[in-house]
């Protein structure tokens, strides 16, 4: 294993680069732009040569760094990668860049100043970055509640209408969630503290406490409330269609692809390992809102004008899913779940950022403003619809694996879970499908001829954008294992953390027979 | 006995101990002879030099004395850790509050009067407003005030503890009532606090009376052996308790003792209500957890409940009223109440780390307040300091860097990490968790939350809103400003991202000696 110290770059790597841009001149929008294109590419290469190096036949945590910090309370700059870390660090080095390049034009226009848009983005990658790659509760938390600053920022002085309300409806919620983590956080290291004679935040350390019945509850519920605001689970969830209408496009794509899978990682890294006799108390619980989450997302996606608020709605619809899969306890379900955290990135984040060059052209994002538009741009309505199709994970997209695999998972143990979700996907297809008629297909709308911009199809940049997303969503779709190799062990270990095992596969000893 | 033995005997005084509270009480009798023999022009200067120098001096000593603990002059006052501590604290506070309130370049002659006994509203004081006179009778009454802090926090006596109340106290009442403008709203503040106040000291001084009836003593050591040995009935102590707790409690600004606040937080002159914020806070919670923990723990009956409960109300009156402010200074005095509550939280930990962190949240909220009232000072429109919240809307477009700062600032409040608002919080929590007051940690948490929405306001107000036409300059401070926003902004940072040092400091200096 290489003695590169690859996380704490990765980590330190954007906000210097932020620091860097913010203090370009604003004079010069072109230099921040490509200064910051620049850093995240080659954030980028660093993950794809960590991504390299990482053994996944070697032990769950690797590239393990740990540097004094404050000594008094025990919390240390910990950092460290298992398989799913180092998942969804690839994904957050793969999407910035591309909303880098994707965001291109759009501050332009804007009163505001170009150069802090672009730090800002990279300043969000840093603690993306910083909250995946921690191994230390403590930074987990000072990364998980920083993380509120520059979206806010983003969403607040970059987004379109009801961005002020959307702005601080999207930080007090996270932060209503983030305290009481806090509060549960600080249980944790006392009830650590008390049986280790020592006060500490190492994960390590800290996963495997004897704890009270009624202490490992209330600490589980302090966690997962700040995670199910996060992710959002029902009825956490009415945060995430204002912040995502109201945030530019790259930053929503940034939102909805990587911030809140924070969510739903810090339930399988935290949650579980830590408090693994609530998380089985708990875990009806989980299953029954993320059914409701997956139903519900899906009949309020299905009712929406506004297409990013639409996106928003299915992401929604979408965390049910990674919801059961986690929750089923089973390795399939939990790969799953990880899967579609990775491909959900993708998906998303691709139709988020090609919804933004929709929105750009037409200067609306409703839907009734759309119609035909596949006449005029036919590359655009076309990869408009194979994000779409990503999106309600047809077969040969990479979503495909992983909703079956969460399915597959699930329907093992509840079967009646399984079927109840198997709904969602008839649901999703209506609402995508329904979303590409009604904007790109049909009778032209005459008035998207009189916009000028409504005739200019994908540029070069903006094909430059999509092409590594969808191809990757395809090649994932077909040969998902160099992801899943990564991912299983890391799972595995999880479940047996709690104290799960996958149930026999009765149904083949019965063929058997 | 013997007569002989009855004659007086000059206690014994450790005059290195004492001569933080020394230098500064020298300097302020000499501050006053500057005033009454110094010519008007040079009075400014020389001041703000003998004020500099003073605290500079007792810091030093302060630091010098670090390793001291001893009872001196006849154990009337105690020299340890914490009080060694405090001290420090507040002469570097006090440094940083005196920069603000020398700072004389936003408007002509500065913030204070030039004669306080003018008629307000008079010809003589449109006058004397516009005029660049300027009074300089608040340096000495500053290091009065802070020479009486030192000696309250480590008075190891009830009365002694009592003058140091009052020495310090009179000082702010003055102070209060010296703004160049709106005077009577500053005049009416004094009035106020000065009234509340002495109903205060009264109830403290009957407070005494009671404790000393109960254990015919007046020192904490020997009410605390008193509670353990006496068999006296206890009402008398109970009310002690009560009476003498009203008294630091109200100097705390706790629930429900805390009605004076915003109006004179809001009638004080900015950079007068900035020391109040810091300095006040640092005198009252130094004393109040040396009565509580010298004279009353370890004892066999329970205070915290009702200390608890007060400390729920303050929490809870300080963040939901302050949802309602429409004006930033009483925004910012409802956000010290609500402040007041979590220090309290640590205070009931009740242990080594509970003194530790309430050490530690009044040094870290100490920094950010000043430097956020520094920032108030500096947004002015032509008839002063615009503080209504409706004025701050498009700061951020007019000047990004004060808007950044204070949004910082408000971050910090919020408890953010990487601010000092965070490790605060996170000290003072740990402590009560530690100290099995978890009820009390779920209460800050939510009053948190609910506090969270004004600070975000004011962020929204100074960069989401566009400005309008009566959005107010920020005036370009002084170097004596700029120094205090510095100094308040890297203290709030570092002891946010590297509390380690200050956490040691705190840790060490936490015990107290009897």
């Amino acid at each position: 294993m290489s003695s590169f110290p690859y996380l704490s770059v990765l980590t330190g790597a954007p906000l210097v680069g932020a620091a860097v841009v913010a203090c370009l001149p604003r004079s010069r929008p072109q230099l921040a732009k490509t200064v910051a294109l620049i850093w995240s590419l080659a954030v980028l290469v660093v993950t794809a040569v960590m991504y390299a190096t990482f053994h996944a036949n070697g032990p769950r945590f690797q590239f393990r760094e740990s540097y004094q910090w404050i000594p008094f309370w025990g919390a240390r700059f910990t950092f460290e990668a298992d398989g799913i870390a180092l998942v969804m660090l690839a994904l957050i080095a793969l999407l910035v860049p591309l909303v880098i390049l994707a965001s291109w034009h759009d501050v332009d226009s804007s009163k505001r100043s170009v150069p802090t848009y672009f730090a800002l983005l990279l300043a969000l990658e840093f603690t993306m970055i910083g909250v995946f790659a921690a191994a230390d509760i403590f930074l987990f938390y000072v990364f998980f509640e920083i993380m509120l600053v520059p979206m806010y920022f983003l969403i607040g002085s970059y987004g379109g209408a009801r961005r002020q309300y959307a702005a601080v409806k999207f930080f007090l919620y996270s932060l209503v969630g983030g305290l009481l983590m806090l509060a549960a956080v600080i249980g944790l290291w006392v009830v650590g503290r008390d049986q280790l004679g020592h006060g500490t935040f190492d994960w390590h350390q800290l996963t495997g406490l004897h704890m009270s019945t009624t202490t490992e509850r209330w600490l589980f519920l302090g966690f997962f409330v700040a995670f199910a605001i996060k992710a959002p689970f029902f009825p956490f969830h009415t945060w995430l269609p204002d912040a995502g209408g109201a945030a530019p496009a790259g930053a929503a794509a940034l939102l909805v692809g990587v911030l809140d899978k924070v969510g739903t990682f810090g339930i399988l890294r935290y949650c579980l390992p830590l408090f693994p006799h609530a998380s089985r108390y708990f875990a009806p619980l989980g299953l029954a809102l993320a059914l409701v989450g997956i139903i519900y997302g899906a009949l309020l996606a299905i009712g929406q004008n506004d297409l990013k608020r639409l996106v928003s709605y299915t992401s929604i619809a979408h965390f049910g899913f990674i919801g059961i899969g986690i929750f089923a306890f089973t390795t399939q379900g939990g790969t799953g779940a990880v899967l579609y955290m990775l491909n959900h990135g993708l998906a998303t984040g691709l139709l988020f950022l090609v919804v933004g060059m929709l929105v750009a052209r037409r200067g609306s994002a409703q839907v009734s403003d759309f119609g035909g538009a596949g006449k005029l741009m036919p590359v655009l309505a076309g990869v408009f619809f194979i994000a779409g199709l990503a999106s309600l994970a047809l077969p040969g997209t990479s979503p495909f694996i992983s909703e079956f695999l969460v399915l597959l998972g699930t329907f093992t143990v509840h079967k009646t879970v399984a079927v109840i979700a198997t709904v969602g996907i008839i649901l999703a297809a209506s609402y995508v499908l329904w979303m590409v008629q009604r904007t790109t297909q049909g009778t032209l709308n005459p008035a998207l001829e009189k916009i000028d911009a409504m005739r200019k199809d994908l540029s070069v940049r903006e094909k430059v954008v999509v092409a590594p997303l969808i191809v990757l969503l395809l090649l994932l779709g077909f040969y998902p294992k160099p992801v899943t190799d990564v991912i299983n062990p890391a799972v595995k270990a999880t479940f047996s953390q709690i104290g799960t095992s996958d149930p026999q596969p009765t149904v083949a000893q019965g063929g058997g027979k | 006995m013997t007569l002989a033995q009855e004659t007086l005997q000059l206690p014994h005084l450790d005059y290195g101990a004492l001569a933080p509270m020394l230098i500064l009480f020298g300097a302020a009798a000499v501050g006053v002879l500057f005033e009454a023999f110094v010519p008007r022009r040079g009075r400014y200067p020389v001041q703000l030099v003998l004020g500099l120098g003073s605290l500079i001096a007792a810091l030093i000593v302060v630091i010098v004395e670090a390793g001291t603990r001893e009872l001196t002059a006849d154990a009337a006052i105690a020299v340890d850790g914490p009080a060694l501590f405090l001290q420090g604290s507040l002469a570097a506070l006090g440094i940083v509050a005196l920069l603000l309130i020398a700072e004389r370049s936003l408007e002509p002659g500065g913030p204070f009067v030039a004669a306080a006994a003018v008629t307000a509203g008079t010809q003589a004081d449109r006058a004397q407003a516009a005029s660049e006179e300027a009074g300089t009778e608040v340096y000495p009454l500053l290091l009065f005030a802070l020479g009486g802090m030192m000696l309250f926090v480590s008075a190891n006596d009830l009365l002694t503890m009592f003058v140091a109340l009052e020495v310090f106290s009179l000082p702010l009442y003055l102070m209060c009532a010296l703004a160049r403008r709106r005077r009577l709203l500053s005049q009416e503040s004094a009035m106020k606090y000065f009234l509340l106040g002495s109903f205060a000291s009264a109830f403290f001084l009957f407070g005494i009376a009671m404790l000393y009836g109960y254990s015919g003593q007046i020192s904490f050591s020997g009410i605390h052996n008193a509670i353990q040995t006496s068999t006296n009935s206890t009402t008398l102590l109970y009310i002690g308790l009560a009476l003498v707790s009203l008294g630091l409690l109200f100097k705390a600004a706790a629930a429900p003792f805390h009605v004076w606040i915003p109006d004179v937080y809001q009638g004080a002159p900015t950079p007068i209500t900035a020391f109040m914020s810091a300095c006040t806070k640092v005198a009252a919670f130094g004393a109040l957890v040396r009565v509580l923990y010298v004279a009353f723990q370890g004892t066999d009956w329970d205070f915290r409940p009702v200390i608890g409960a007060i400390a729920v109300l303050t929490m809870l009156v300080g963040s939901i009223l302050a949802v309602t402010q429409t004006d930033i200074k009483r925004l910012l005095a409802y956000s010290s109440i609500a402040n007041a509550g979590y220090i309290l939280v640590g205070v009931l930990g009740l242990s080594k780390d509970g003194l530790s962190s309430t050490l530690f949240y009044l040094v870290t909220y100490g920094f950010t307040v000043i430097a956020a009232f520094a920032v108030v000072t500096l947004v002015r429109d032509a008839d002063g300091e615009a503080t209504h919240l409706s004025r701050w809307a498009g700061l951020g477009r007019r000047s990004p860097l004060y808007a950044g700062l204070f949004t910082f600032l408000m971050l910090a409040f919020a408890g953010i990490p990487l601010t000092s608002g965070f490790t605060g919080k996170f000290a003072v929590f740990a402590a009560a968790i530690g100290g099995g007051q978890s009820w009390l940690v779920i209460i800050g948490v939510v009053s948190s939350m609910i506090l969270a929405f004004p600070y975000l306001r004011v962020v929204v107000m100074m960069w989401l809103s566009e400005p309008g036409e009566t959005t107010p300059t920020v005036s370009i401070p002084g170097a004596l400003t700029s120094a205090t926003l510095a100094i308040g902004g890297i203290a709030t940072l570092l002891l946010g991202v590297a509390p380690a040092p200050l956490l040691d400091l705190t840790n060490r200096a936490a015990e107290f000696i009897r």
